[in-house]
């Protein structure tokens, strides 16, 4: 009997492990994600050029995290750098393509 | 084929494949009359001085409204605080009336104005904060409230005065004029929109259930009262919910691009007359 005990603790000892692991690694996910979406937002910011859907994907994503869902939270994080991406990106094109809609 | 033939030749090729403003010097008197004749071609039935109206040069309906509208003006309140305000002396006696010529009467046409010595647009909001702060007293707010009230009376006191924008030949004040050009035309925010988007390409258009001003003349009826913002605005707030609507983090109110794009587009309407303030859906 108390071989069995043993064996169900190791067994809920491991399943715990896992899924503190698991856990431990989606918090790491969603920081990596996090800063990948701040430096980009960032980047647009020197650019003039920020999305408010950019800081609305980041506040979203910070506020799953404090709820503990990392995984809607680091998926926020990378909408919020692909957004962030996109701004930057259309920054740059309009450095010139406005020309071709001035009055002239 | 000598290297010098071919290096000629490649330079044509070069050029011809350039676009045709590549090479452009910065000329602002050129850009006002393009501008000027697009929107007088556009609009051939709209009297030259009617496009400070905005929306209502554009719409039958819209204009009757405004002007049952104009018997009891939504502005008259902030237009009464504004000149009470103006009068009143800060507390070291002195007033806005010392800050600007002409005792601040009848000026409003000849704001924004390049400041050589500053070396930077100064705007008619932008000059009553430095009155302020000259005088030992705290800046507004850009956005509303006691700035519209000012501007609202001081424009008052400019109603049918032409604007009257100077661009010096100093090459700050032509890269300030650029700047604010390219900042009219840029496309930003998420919808991709840029000023240019609705009030050069679509003037007379509905965006949901607006009708969009013309950009000609468009800063005339500052400041004014909106009836989407329950309240005054300047054209600072304007400049900031264009951005906003875009889903674009706008610039703080009085950012040098915003000021740029005041001077850009008041050049644009030298000549016009000085409507402010203004009532808006």
């Amino acid at each position: 009997m108390r071989k069995y005990v043993l064996i169900l603790l190791a067994i809920v000892w491991s399943i715990a492990g896992i899924a503190f692991v698991a856990a431990a690694g989606s918090e790491a996910d969603f920081k990596s994600a996090l800063a990948a979406a701040e430096s980009a937002n960032k980047e647009a910011g020197a650019l003039k050029n920020q999305w408010t859907t950019t800081a609305q994907q980041l506040a979203a994503a910070k506020q799953a995290a404090a709820a503990g869902d990392f995984d809607k939270a680091s998926s926020l994080a990378k909408q919020a750098e692909a957004l962030a991406k996109a701004s930057i990106a259309q920054a740059k094109e309009q450095q010139e393509a406005w020309r071709a809609v001035e009055i002239r | 084929m000598s290297r010098k033939l071919v290096f000629a030749i490649a330079a044509l090729c070069f050029a011809a494949g350039e676009p045709a403003w590549a090479a452009e010097a910065v000329n602002p008197s050129a850009d006002f009359k393009a501008f000027r004749d697009y929107f007088t071609s556009r609009f051939p039935k709209v009297p030259l001085k009617d496009f400070v109206n905005g929306p209502y040069s554009m719409d039958a309906d819209l204009r009757k409204q405004w002007e049952a509208k104009e018997e009891f003006p939504p502005y008259e309140f902030a237009l009464e605080q504004g000149k009470e305000m103006f009068a009143t002396p800060f507390k070291n006696g002195k007033s806005y009336a010392d800050c600007f010529p002409n005792q601040g009467i009848g000026i409003r046409q000849n704001y924004p104005y390049f400041d050589e010595k500053a070396g930077k647009v100064i705007t008619l909001e932008l000059a009553l904060n430095l009155c302020r702060e000259a005088n030992g007293e705290a800046p507004y707010s850009y956005v509303k409230d006691e700035m519209a009230a000012l501007t609202a009376y001081m424009a008052y006191t400019s109603r049918g005065k032409p604007f009257d924008i100077k661009i010096p030949d100093d090459p700050r004040a032509l890269e300030a004029y650029e700047n604010g050009k390219k900042y009219f035309y840029q496309r930003r925010g998420q919808l991709n929109f840029s000023c240019a988007s609705c009030h050069v390409q679509s003037p007379g258009q509905r965006i949901r259930t607006e009708v969009l001003a013309p950009a000609l003349g468009i800063l005339a009826a500052m400041p004014i009262y909106r009836s989407e913002w329950g309240g005054m605005g300047t054209t600072s707030r304007r400049f900031v919910t264009c951005n906003s609507q875009v889903r674009g983090v706008p610039l703080d109110p009085q950012d040098d691009l915003y000021r740029d794009v005041e001077y850009y587009l008041s050049y644009m309407s030298n000549g016009l007359p000085i409507a402010g303030p203004g009532a808006r859906p």
